[in-house]
Parts: C-alpha cells; sequence; structure tokens
C-alpha cells in the first residue's frame, strides 16, 4: 500500500513541477514541449485513477493533438516575428 | 493520506498554478498553456472524487471525456482567432507605417 | 493584462504587472487554492447514489460500459451539445477564401501534391501506420460498448493519423467539397435524426427503447466518430495552412 501511494506522490509532483516548469521557461518551444510530456504523465494518473476511457483519449487527444496545434501556431508566429525582424534589419 | 485525497489536493494545485499563468504570463500560447493546464486540474479533482471505494462513479468520467474534447476545440478556436487579429495587425502596420 | 494579445516571445514583462502585483496574485492564489483544499479535506464524500444507481441500471441502457451508457443513453443531452460545440467550432474555422476547385469532384477531400523532398522512411512508416490507426479506431469504436474506449477515442485516433498524413506533405486536404461538409455535421444530423425517429415511435425524445437501444447508441457513435475525427483534422490543418500562408508571402 505505501508504495503505491509513494508512486502517485512522485506521479503528482511530476505533474505539479512540469507545470511550473512549462509556465516559467523561457523559451515557448520548450514550454509547449514540456506541456506535451506532461499530457503523457496525465495520462499515466488517470491510468491510476483507473478512469481508462479518460486515459485514452487523453493520449491521444491531450498529448497528442493539443501539442500539435500549439506548435503549429507557434511557428507561424515564430516565421513572423523573423520575417519582421528581416525586413527591419534590410531597410 | 489516502490516493483520492493526494490527486484531489495536485488537482487544486494545478488549478492553481494555470490560474496564476493565465493572469501572469503576457505570451497568448503560454495563457492557452494555463488555461489547459486549469483543465487538467479540474479533471484531476473530478476524477478523484469519483472513487468510491470498491465502486467508481462513470458520470465524472463522462464528463471529463466530454471536456477534454471541448477543451482542445476551445484551444484550437482561440489559437485560430489570435493568428487571424496577428496577421490582421501585420497587414495594417504594414499598411500605414507610423 | 487583458487588452492586448501579446505575441513577441522573450518579452518577460509578463503582461505589464509589477512585481508587486504578481507577488499580491500568488498570495491571493494560494489562499483560494489552500481553501478549496480545505473544503476538499474537510468535506463528506457524496455518498455512492449516482455510482449505484448507473451500475444497477446498466443493462437497460445497451451497452456494458458504464461511462459509454452514461456519455450515449443516460445523458446523452450531453453528448447531443457537445457535438453541437464541435460543429459550430469547425464552421466558424472553415476555409472560405479560396473558391471551390473546379477540377474537384464533389467527392474526392484529397489532393496530391509533390513536396521539394520526399521523405522515404516517414513514406513508408505511413503506409503501415495509417490503416493502423484507422483500423485501432475502428476497434475502439466497436469495443467501447464493452471494454474502455467509445467515439471520442476512436475520433481522436483517426484524426492522429491525418494529422501524420497532413504533415508528411503529399496530400492536401480539401475542405471545401461536399462530402466533407457532410462528415463534419454527420454526427449531430444524425443524432437529432435518431432522436426524432425515437420520439415518433416510442413519444420521449433520447430515451431509447431497451431492445434497440445499442444499435442506436452504435448509429450514433459511428457518426459522431466521423465528426469527430474531421472536426479535429480541420482544426489542425487549417492552423497550419495559415503557416504555409504565411511561408508564400514569406518567399515572394
Amino acid at each position: 500500500m505505501s508504495i503505491e501511494i509513494a508512486i502517485d506522490a512522485v506521479l503528482a509532483g511530476g505533474i505539479i513541477t512540469l507545470a511550473g516548469l512549462s509556465l516559467l521557461v523561457r523559451e515557448m518551444f520548450t514550454a509547449i514541449v514540456l506541456y506535451v510530456s506532461l499530457g503523457l504523465l496525465v495520462t499515466i494518473t488517470w491510468a491510476r485513477l483507473s478512469a481508462w476511457d479518460v486515459a485514452i483519449a487523453e493520449a491521444a487527444i491531450g498529448a497528442g493533438l493539443t501539442g500539435a496545434l500549439l506548435l503549429v501556431a507557434w511557428r507561424q508566429l515564430h516565421d513572423a516575428a523573423a520575417k519582421t525582424e528581416r525586413t527591419n534589419h534590410v531597410s | 493520506m489516502t490516493q483520492d485525497l493526494l490527486y484531489s489536493i495536485a488537482g487544486i494545485v494545478l488549478f492553481g498554478i494555470g490560474l496564476f499563468g493565465v493572469i501572469a504570463a503576457a505570451h497568448i500560447i503560454r495563457k492557452l498553456i494555463a488555461i489547459n493546464i486549469m483543465g487538467i486540474g479540474v479533471f484531476m479533482v473530478l476524477l478523484a472524487t469519483a472513487r468510491h471505494g470498491t465502486i467508481t462513479d462513470p458520470l465524472p468520467h463522462a464528463m471529463v471525456l466530454t471536456g477534454i474534447v471541448v477543451a482542445v476545440a476551445g484551444t484550437a478556436l482561440c489559437l485560430w482567432l489570435a493568428l487571424q487579429i496577428h496577421q490582421l495587425d501585420n497587414t495594417t502596420s504594414k499598411d500605414q507605417p507610423q | 493584462m487583458f487588452l492586448k494579445l501579446e505575441f513577441q516571445e522573450h518579452k518577460l514583462s509578463s503582461a505589464g504587472l509589477s512585481s508587486a502585483t504578481r507577488y499580491l496574485l500568488g498570495i491571493l492564489i494560494t489562499v483560494l487554492s489552500a481553501a478549496l483544499a480545505f473544503v476538499i479535506i474537510r468535506s463528506e464524500k457524496a455518498a455512492p447514489d449516482l455510482a449505484t444507481l448507473a451500475t444497477n441500471k446498466l443493462n437497460l441502457s445497451g451497452v456494458e460500459n458504464p461511462v459509454t451508457a452514461v456519455l450515449l443513453n443516460f445523458r446523452s443531452y450531453d453528448t447531443l451539445l457537445e457535438i453541437a460545440v464541435l460543429l459550430i467550432v469547425a464552421v466558424s474555422i472553415l476555409p472560405d477564401r479560396l473558391p471551390i476547385p473546379a477540377a474537384t469532384a464533389k467527392i474526392q477531400f484529397l489532393s496530391n501534391m509533390h513536396p521539394h523532398s520526399v521523405n522515404p522512411v516517414l513514406v513508408g512508416l505511413l503506409k503501415w501506420l495509417i490503416p493502423l490507426a484507422i483500423v485501432m479506431g475502428g476497434y475502439l469504436l466497436w469495443t467501447g460498448a464493452y471494454t474502455p474506449g467509445g467515439a471520442f477515442q476512436a475520433g481522436a485516433v483517426v484524426a492522429g493519423a491525418g494529422v501524420a498524413l497532413s504533415l508528411a506533405g503529399h496530400h492536401r486536404f480539401i475542405w471545401q467539397t461536399a462530402s466533407v461538409r457532410i462528415s463534419l455535421s454527420l454526427g449531430l444530423l444524425m443524432f437529432v435524426m435518431v432522436a426524432a425517429a425515437n420520439a415518433i415511435i416510442t413519444g420521449t425524445t433520447l430515451q431509447y427503447p431497451t431492445p434497440y437501444a445499442g444499435s442506436f447508441i452504435l448509429i450514433i457513435e459511428v457518426a459522431a466518430t466521423v465528426s469527430i475525427a474531421a472536426t479535429l483534422l480541420l482544426l489542425f490543418t487549417q492552423l497550419k495552412a495559415m503557416v504555409e500562408f504565411t511561408m508564400k508571402g514569406n518567399n515572394q
């Protein structure tokens, strides 16, 4: 019993650490990757709470699709910023 | 300290972290990550309180499943609107140099 | 704080909040979280009435998985409205900038592209991965009646296959064709049609008669899977299309 609680405590601590890091870290790309790994840990948590349906959905959507959406949007903003910087540099 | 209580408190902490991030973060993508973290916190509280010993209440599970799908749709809509605003900002500032 | 959208990455000004405001905010949120935790610790667990109720009535629902029973039978209003929300998001994101390509038939929703660089490993992997993901989606959909799985999971897995296909760069999804728009709205249409047929036969909208409940749920789930997969894929490809739009502007 106690080892199970220890596993849960490590899992919860890891999730809280990742959540805090993904908001504090300076690079946006790192933040998004940390959020995706947070999604994977949360999937394990749902499995620990025996919510199997939710775990499957979270693995596919929370860890997969949300990360892809955020990365695509980030790339758009990143490219646009690089572009304006270049035009400013030229002119 | 039981498992349910541990995850309930972790969910509340996640909610707090996310709330702080939504208000204090500047970048729009980071705000959205913070909103999603708040959502994960809420889901965690719901699922942790859904367990009654051996019986598991399927109702919170169904609500969380619905919530995950709606959250990703909302995130995508927010990103789409933000990108549209960004493009609009760029074109207007390019047309009218100050 | 919320008045202006910030798009610049390395701006640590933190939404214009002074550090004193941030400390105050941190203290306030800590107090709020502590209060919430206190309430959770002190509150008695609610009696498991609903859990036992759902378990006892499971044989009336037509499926064996309690979560699917709650989603599509006991509280199907929630799911109906959720699918409506997804359709609204899809409609607000649908592309209207481009005219319908004349050469495209009403049915074809994929067009071939010729990317500059071909990655043979990726292509070889996708040849296996995409059919596998679609079969996996069908399995999750079918097994949702008995074990964990269901329309949402299946739709998400199929959408993931579509995302992989879209990232490989050999195909482009055409969202203007009629077939795609039908598949976006199929879930809601089928849900409402089943409810209407049920209302005509039995007099109640979303309370299925037990002998037919299983097949009703399966019909709704198949349609919902198609809609969810199409919507999630649409969200991704539209965001990606904006990137390509900007890149084209870059090259000119």
